[in-house]
């Protein structure tokens, strides 16, 4: 039965994306077939997920046209459900939205390729998180690759969006690189493509072979998931894509990377060396602090949730990299609690950055800008949208009662359980990561301020901030979905421990759901020994009553005594625009305080007439450094260009001399082959 | 259940009644220790009586923001002073959270704050919301560290198990982790509420406030409920430093004659820690902003040797 409503729903994507690219003359039928069928697909994946996970079975699929080497094999166990899940819920809101995010594009733009492609890319999704075949899984993730690669050149008109495109794509393909040699070689030792065959299989190769395959399962997975230091394309690709496909890249797709590594390091690999585990948590640590560190730096406000999707995808792989190191020193019970951890954030992750990107969007349709500096004043404009962004800045924030702190919380425990594992100095690692989560949770907070503050409250800074319309209603229904799940996520929390249960038992063998709920169900704890516990439930009554008790008919007595006046303009004629806060100025003080890191420029010229202290006209310039762009990938293009201008050489263009490089590499081939 | 209401009740009300107590108390230290009258100990109720009597001017540019915002503040800060064990070792909201929902509810609080301080467009309120933010952030990897210690030791997060561990052993202050733990957490505690040298509670000076900026824009029964949550902050910060350091006194339950010993010890306590604040504050001068981040510095690497000691001792 699952397997049925997981194929329909593959098939409804199928068909959404043909019938979209054939009507693709009559653009308010595509729209409408188009996002329909995402949204119609993405409903029975959802339920179909959700019945594998509660079910506890793992259907498997094979299509019919296979051959002898590979199968078109695909198998929902617990780990591909729950994936399939975090797709599915995400992608439902998303296409919602998409109704009325596409309309104002009808008769500009292609919707029929748009509808083609986003169907492409949620059905690539799918069989990405279930393809059960190393063959099948690598098709899968260059389909997925490709489709994202044109949903991000949609609007390719601009030469910022070709550029991100390009820079996605080679990323993109060097990582599928690494892993293609991965997979060759587990396949060689296995003799099979099959996953079932490589279970367990990588610890059982020689050190030096295990340990590259891993670096090369890291980064080639990290590629996609924006671990730092390949992260360079998400922050340059994600804002330039339609706001409804950055939703998705940011929620989604970029945890194929996540899924690929929970899939290599807990199904492939068994208990692994311990350096693997603290390799990735220190990659996580870093990732979490400098995305959170750049994206106070921005005002572009979707690529500053691009740098928070950076910091996101390292706090979940702190909580893999803390599981892997359970596992390691056996402790298989704290293992599946920071894989909990980390999977709750996965989900939560999708859940509040699709709703900021989804937010993102609406403003951003409705001044026609990116940039924070030019908004303002939103919340009396657009009053759904902004209630929405705010209850998303809240979750991603890690404030309580929201989902987002949930998870933190979880991968705090998880951290502090680590300190008693172990006696070497390793055990150091843990409390400090705990300390740098504090600080990233801590920046999050101040960069949401801001990210709120600018373009929600105070007046308007620009003519279309000022004009700006609330959003049509799909596009609210789409963001108030999420804002509900990220509610729902916070509150339900014991409720929701339980999906992991399958899970956790696949990859390390025991259930750790009924150790973490307490108290019927209100309270949640780590489930060590003492642990301390949290009630998000609990917390959200104490508000709930509180404020039906005491505010509201408290602030409806005071109502009567207050006026409305102006606010303090230090005694300049009237307050306007020019008075407020930036964004910019905002986080100076962190620019000032980190100026290590940003290594800040800034260009102040003064035009003036009769005396320097009567300027005429100030241009003021400021940018930071980006360093890995500078210091890694600069000189790793030149290196490729320079070794590229060498080899043009052997490349005449005569096609003799081409016919003779193919008869010699036959050669060699032939030579090797006998030798075996 | 009774039992539980009667605890969380009685808590409650020694929270609203002895936060601006506290604040009284130091400030009118504070002039004596200045050669000044002061306003005498009891004039924070007097001002609360009269703020909440008082009309409210909005600002025009404000939204519903600027509404919510001191219920929001006010509400955590005060489900954050029923998680924390002050007369009875067991906190009597303890089953909601532990010592990191503590942190976060207060950081909940301080979110809105900074939001409302830019909601009305004035850029003082910018300002103040900025450096705020700021500092706290700073302070944040500090406190972690020394609360990694604290539960490190007692081998939880929940307080109630904290402070049930420092009960049983009532000189454990004095072991090396402990006492760098309690350094760092007590400059974090200068931190997060405001005072000297980080922060003046009492200026009002464009430049250098913080915390008074972002609440500037606030009048009435709305400014009275901050300046109330804000002192109930000091009051549940500095009792969950005595608490988890100095447990003497602390009461098995709420119930019985008990409970005027852990209410005179609490007071008795409590009076040390403001006369402590008070020294700091009045032999001290504000730091400029940005020499900040070096103290916070310094309770950051006091958090680490905390850390490195519960191994090497």
């Amino acid at each position: 039965m699952t397997a049925e409503l997981f194929l329909s729903g593959i098939i409804v994507w199928l068909a959404g994306a043909m019938t979209s690219l054939v009507l693709w003359r009559r653009p308010p039928t595509a729209r409408r077939v188009g996002c329909g069928a995402a949204l119609g697909g993405s409903l029975l994946v959802l339920v179909g997920s959700a019945a594998a996970i509660f079910s506890g079975s793992s259907p498997e699929i094979s299509l019919p046209f296979g051959n002898p080497v590979f199968s078109w094999a695909i198998r929902m166990d617990p780990l591909s459900a729950f994936f399939n899940g975090t797709l599915a819920a995400l992608a439902a809101a998303v296409s919602l939205y998409s109704f009325g995010y596409l309309r104002p594009m009808e008769g500009r733009r292609n919707l029929g390729a748009f509808g083609f492609f986003f169907n492409l890319l949620l059905l690539s999704l799918a069989l990405v998180f279930s393809a059960s075949n190393a063959f099948f899984f690598l098709v899968a993730w260059e389909v997925m690759a490709l489709t994202a690669y044109c949903l991000i050149s949609f609007e390719h008109e601009k030469k910022e969006t070709r550029n991100a495109g390009v820079l996605f794509l080679i990323m993109s393909h060097a990582g599928t690189g690494l892993l293609l040699i991965a997979f060759l070689v587990l396949s060689s030792v296995s003799g099979s493509l099959d996953f079932t065959s490589f279970h367990l299989l990588a610890s059982r190769l020689p050190p030096l072979q295990q340990g590259t395959i891993f670096v090369l399962f890291l980064f080639g997975f990290g590629v996609k998931a924006g671990l730092v230091p390949v992260h360079i394309w998400l922050p340059k690709a994600h804002p330039v894509a339609p706001s409804n496909v950055s939703a998705l890249m940011s929620g989604i797709v970029i945890k194929t990377g996540i899924y690929g590594m929970a899939r290599v390091f807990f199904d492939f690999y068994g208990p692994i060396p311990l350096w693997m585990g603290t390799l990735l948590l220190g990659l996580g640590v870093a990732s979490a602090l400098l995305g959170v560190l750049y994206a106070l730096m921005e005002h572009d406000l979707k690529r500053l949730l691009a740098w928070h999707s950076i910091e996101n995808i390292g706090i979940i792989l702190m909580g893999f990299g803390a599981a892997l190191m359970f596992r390691s020193l056996g402790y298989a019970n704290l293992a599946a609690l920071a894989l909990i951890a980390a999977l709750y954030h996965t989900f939560n992750h999708a859940m509040f950055k699709g709703l900021l990107f989804l937010g993102a969007g609406s403003v951003v349709q409705a001044t026609h800008t990116r940039n924070m500096e030019r908004m303002g004043g939103l919340i009396r404009r657009m009053p759904v949208t902004a209630l929405c962004f705010l209850v998303g800045a809240v979750a991603i924030s890690g404030l309580p009662p929201l989902n987002g702190f949930v998870s933190e919380w979880l991968t705090y425990q998880a951290l502090l359980a680590g300190f008693g594992t172990t006696h070497s100095l390793t055990r150091l690692m843990f409390p400090i990561a705990g300390s740098l989560l504090a600080l990233t949770a801590a920046l999050a907070a101040a960069c949401f301020v801001k990210a709120f503050a600018i373009p929600f409250l105070a007046l308007p800074r620009s003519e279309e901030a000022a004009d700006a319309r609330e959003v049509s209603f799909p596009m609210r229904a789409g963001m108030a979905v999420l804002a509900l799940g990220c509610i729902a996520l916070g509150l339900g929390a014991t409720w929701f421990v339980r999906v992991f249960d399958p899970i956790t038992q696949q990859t390390l063998g025991v259930r750790a759901s009924s150790a973490l709920v307490m108290a019927r169900g209100w309270a949640l704890s780590p489930g060590t020994a003492h642990g301390g516990t949290i009630s998000t439930a609990g917390i959200a009554l104490f508000f709930l009553l509180a404020g039906a008790a005491f505010a509201l008919p408290l602030a409806m007595r005071w109502r009567r005594r207050s006026v409305r006046g102006p606010a303090w303009d230090c005694g300049l004629p009237g307050l306007t625009a020019d008075n407020e806060y930036t964004a910019t100025a905002f986080s100076k003080p962190l620019r000032m305080i980190f100026s290590a890191l940003y290594r800040p420029r800034r260009e102040i010229q003064a035009e003036y007439e009769v005396s320097p202290y009567y300027p005429s006209a100030i241009r003021f310039e400021s940018e930071i450094e980006p360093t890995f762009e500078k210091h890694l990938y600069d000189p790793l293009r030149q290196w490729i260009m320079a070794v590229a201008n060498r080899m043009k050489g052997i490349q005449a263009g005569s096609i003799n001399l081409y016919l003779a490089y193919i008869f010699l590499t036959l050669i060699l081939l032939l030579l090797f082959g006998v030798r075996q | 259940m009774m039992e539980r209401l009667i605890e969380n009740s009685a808590q409650l009300i020694l929270l609203l009644v002895l936060a601006p107590l506290v604040t009284g108390v130091i400030r009118t230290l504070k002039a004596r220790l200045q050669t000044r009258r002061g306003p005498g100990i009891l004039q924070p109720y007097r001002d609360l009586g009269k703020l909440f009597r008082k009309g409210m001017v909005i600002p025009e540019t404000a939204s519903w923001i600027f509404a919510a915002t001191p219920w929001v503040v006010f509400f955590s800060t005060v489900l954050v002073g029923l998680m924390i064990p002050m007369v009875a070792a067991d906190a009597p909201l303890g089953l909601f959270g532990g010592v990191l929902a503590v942190i976060y509810l207060l950081g909940l609080g301080r979110f809105f704050l900074a939001l409302s301080g830019m909601d009305s467009g004035s850029s003082f309120g910018g300002l103040g919301s900025s450096r705020e933010m700021t500092i706290s952030a700073l302070a944040e990897p500090a406190m972690m560290l020394a609360i990694f210690t604290v539960a490190i030791g007692a081998g939880s997060t929940g307080l109630t198990d904290i402070a049930g561990a420092a009960i049983g052993q009532h000189w454990r202050f004095l072991a090396p982790a402990q006492m760098f733990a309690f350094a760092a957490l007590a400059l974090v505690l200068i931190a997060e509420t405001g005072r000297i040298p980080v922060d003046n509670p009492d200026t009002h000076l464009e430049l250098t406030m913080i915390h008074e900026a972002m609440i500037l824009e606030y009048s009435g029964p709305y400014l009275a409920l901050i300046e109330w949550a804000a002192s109930i902050k000091q009051l549940v910060l500095m009792t969950l430093l005595i608490n988890c350091f100095w447990p003497f006194g602390l009461q098995p339950t709420w119930f019985g004659f008990g409970a005027v010993e852990g209410i005179s010890w609490l007071m008795a306590k409590l009076l040390l820690l403001s006369c402590a604040i008070v020294l700091l504050e009045t032999v001290n001068a504000k730091m400029r902003l940005f020499r900040v981040p070096e103290l916070l510095a310094v309770a950051f690497t006091l958090g680490s040797l905390a850390l490195v000691s519960t191994f090497l001792f």
